[in-house]
């Protein structure tokens, strides 16, 4: 494993970057991945998979002291005609198909729901309207379990709002059926004091195309950790995350793409803001491109935009290559800080404060808003951008 | 007609935990029309003085006073100063990422105008401002300032002053670290501006060489936080054979 490094950035002291090269993806986990919390020990905080976040802040979710409560979160859901929603038991034979918990949190929440839901787009259906998903916190603590399966050939675009208040940890399998084509959009648009920690797991099927976008702007501490891995070949992923780190959040995205599969494609872009005392990003991306995945083509890339002074971000790219007959292979990792010079620059240009701070968070974004595809979505983001910029003056 | 007064000013900088004095009472006015050129040996102040006036939070005013037609400058945010009609065109612009040029040069354009300008005349007005500066159209795509070379830092400079027709143009040694060509474009740039007779220039430079471009009305040495000596051009011939020692020696070095 490479050290990680600081770069430094501009001339002003703020914000700490750390990006470090090549690691072992696959070894640095401290468990094998399991069903079991049990399998699990509790962390210390030392762990790689734990060093960047604050274990005191998950509010007992790593250590199971946080006991279900009956006001965790409602969850409405709002789903075109063709599309079955079920709540089922635990024992239905479609949960965790997807993936398996790597953690002690994801397992925790894998050992503890009560009911799963179950959303299922049939083989060949091509949806024209997205399905929403209402996840409004209640003030409670939660564990979830959430399955989008979709037959071959099948098509739709899935909204997963998160609001409110809430202790919620949860895993989420995407199952896309050969040909299949799935969007998801996760929000979490919390409110201050929530904690969500959750695991996506994408299992795409053979000439399958998976579009995931997080985007992250609220809560006291977010950490998600969304995976894919291919059924068959000619898999596509593409990769989206946005998110705005303000004082005092702890924001935490960890990726892991499994090249599993010979000829598949994978493409990782996240970009995030902060501003504030405080403000913490962590992006993890892995990339495992296993001995037998020849064809393999993937990219990923992180850029982070540092607002004021006391931010920090802790970028981290991993690629893990174990055959040379790859199409390509890349990563990139940047950290800008928009500091006083390019403030004093704007406004030596008769543009105002306020203003020149929001051309600059909104053409860092606006690339990635763009591919987000669907439309009133990408208008209510560009909206909220602006409001978390209000907010910090 | 626009007028740009400098009285006694006075301009403390932080540095190493220390207050330390850089301009020490500087006097200067700048008329519509007219070109100053303030020449001096580095570290006489002269940069300071050009961010002085464009509002530069680094800077200190500890004394004097700056006016533009009556308005106090001093008085106002820099942004205040852009949009009353003050240009710095800087020697080392910084970049800004995820800000292409044509949208940076439109919002700021939009700001110092008091109203967006119309699309369709302004993309022609654009066009031809780049045309005029040698530059290439992809060149508005490119996020500001990022990856460019000196000379289409300078060029993005001298557009700007040529798209926002500033009543002062301060120019901090635009002419640095050019070569003759791209010191001849952006000379004939700052020319076509100065043409229109509504800008009053100061030109601040190390190098006598831009004057053979530019031709100022009014030259100042400057030495040690003020100004030694002013007179016509013939002042840029002296120094241009006998150099800034006559200023320097037995002066306070600062």
């Amino acid at each position: 494993m490479a050290e990680a490094q600081n770069i430094p950035v501009g001339s002003t002291t703020a914000g700490q970057i750390a990006v470090a090269a090549e690691s072992t993806v696959a070894t640095r986990m401290s468990a094998p991945p399991s069903f079991d919390v049990a399998d699990f020990p509790v962390p210390h905080g030392r762990e790689e998979e734990w060093r960047f976040t604050p274990l005191e802040r998950l509010r007992g979710l790593h250590d199971g002291t946080a006991v279900v409560t009956g006001d965790g979160v409602s969850v409405e859901i709002e789903a075109p005609e063709g599309v079955t929603v079920e709540t089922v038991g635990r024992d239905d034979a479609r949960l965790g198909t997807a993936g398996t918990p790597v953690d002690r949190v994801a397992a925790q929440a894998y050992s503890a729901f009560e009911k799963a839901g179950v959303i299922t787009v049939p083989k060949e259906t091509v949806l024209t309207e997205p399905i929403r998903i209402a996840v409004r916190g209640q003030g409670g603590t939660s564990y979830g379990h959430q399955v989008i399966e979709l037959g071959a050939f099948a098509e739709a675009v899935v909204v997963i709002d998160h609001t409110g208040d809430a202790v919620l940890a949860a895993n989420v399998d995407y199952v896309l059926g050969d040909g299949a084509k799935l969007t998801v959009v996760s929000v979490q648009d919390w409110d201050d004091k929530a904690v969500h920690v959750a695991q996506h797991n994408a299992l795409i099927g053979r000439d399958a195309t998976f579009k995931s976008v997080v985007v992250t702007f609220g809560g006291d501490l977010v950490r998600l950790h969304p995976r894919v891995a291919y059924a068959g070949t000619g898999g596509e992923a593409e990769l989206f995350g946005l998110y705005f780190t303000d004082a005092g959040q702890h924001q935490e995205h960890r990726l892991l793409v499994d090249h599993n599969v010979p000829h598949c494609k994978s493409n990782v872009v996240y970009k995030g803001a902060l501003q504030g005392e405080s403000a913490h990003a962590v992006w993890i991306g892995d990339v495992l491109i296993e001995a037998k995945a020849e064809g393999t083509d993937t990219y990923e890339m992180n850029r982070n935009l540092v607002l004021t002074d006391g931010a920090r971000v802790d970028s981290v790219p991993n690629l893990e290559i174990e055959t040379g007959e790859i199409v390509g292979a890349g990563h990139a990792s940047a950290t800008g800080r928009f500091d006083d010079e390019q403030l004093f620059y704007l406004m030596a240009r008769g543009i105002p404060a306020d203003e020149a701070r929001r051309l600059v968070v909104r053409g860092f974004f606006a690339e990635l808003v763009q591919q987000i595809g669907v439309a009133d979505l990408q208008e209510r983001l560009l909206v909220r951008i602006d409001e978390e910029l209000e907010a910090s003056v | 007609m626009a007028t740009l007064e400098i009285h006694d000013l006075h301009v403390t900088v932080e540095a190493d935990n220390a207050t330390k004095e850089i301009l020490k009472g500087v006097d200067l006015t700048v008329k519509q029309g007219e070109t100053h050129a303030i020449m001096g040996p580095n570290g006489s102040g002269k940069s300071t003085l050009a961010y002085s006036l464009a509002g530069h939070p680094k800077y200190t005013i500890t004394g004097g006073t700056v006016t533009l037609d009556g308005e106090d400058v001093l008085e106002m945010s820099v942004d205040e100063r852009a949009r009353a009609g003050l240009f710095l065109a800087m020697q080392y612009p910084v970049e800004i990422p995820g800000v292409s040029v044509s949208n940076f040069l439109r919002t700021s354009a939009t700001a110092v105008r008091g109203e967006a300008p119309k699309l369709r005349t302004w993309v022609k007005e654009v066009r031809e401002a780049m045309e005029r500066l040698n530059m290439d159209p992809a060149f508005a795509e490119r996020n500001v300032n990022e990856g460019f070379s000196g000379g289409e830092k300078k060029r993005h400079e001298i557009l700007q002053l040529e798209l926002l027709k500033p009543k002062i143009a301060i120019l901090d040694e635009t002419d640095s670290g050019l070569d003759v060509d791209a010191l001849r474009v952006v000379s004939e740039g700052v020319n076509r501006v100065r043409e229109g007779g509504e800008v009053g220039t100061l030109l601040i430079t190390h190098y006598t060489r831009i004057l053979r471009y530019i031709k100022p009305d009014f030259v100042h040495v400057f030495s040690a936080g003020r100004i030694v000596e002013s007179g016509g051009a013939e002042l840029a011939d002296k120094l241009e054979n006998e150099g800034y020692e006559a200023y320097t020696k037995g002066g306070v070095s600062a």
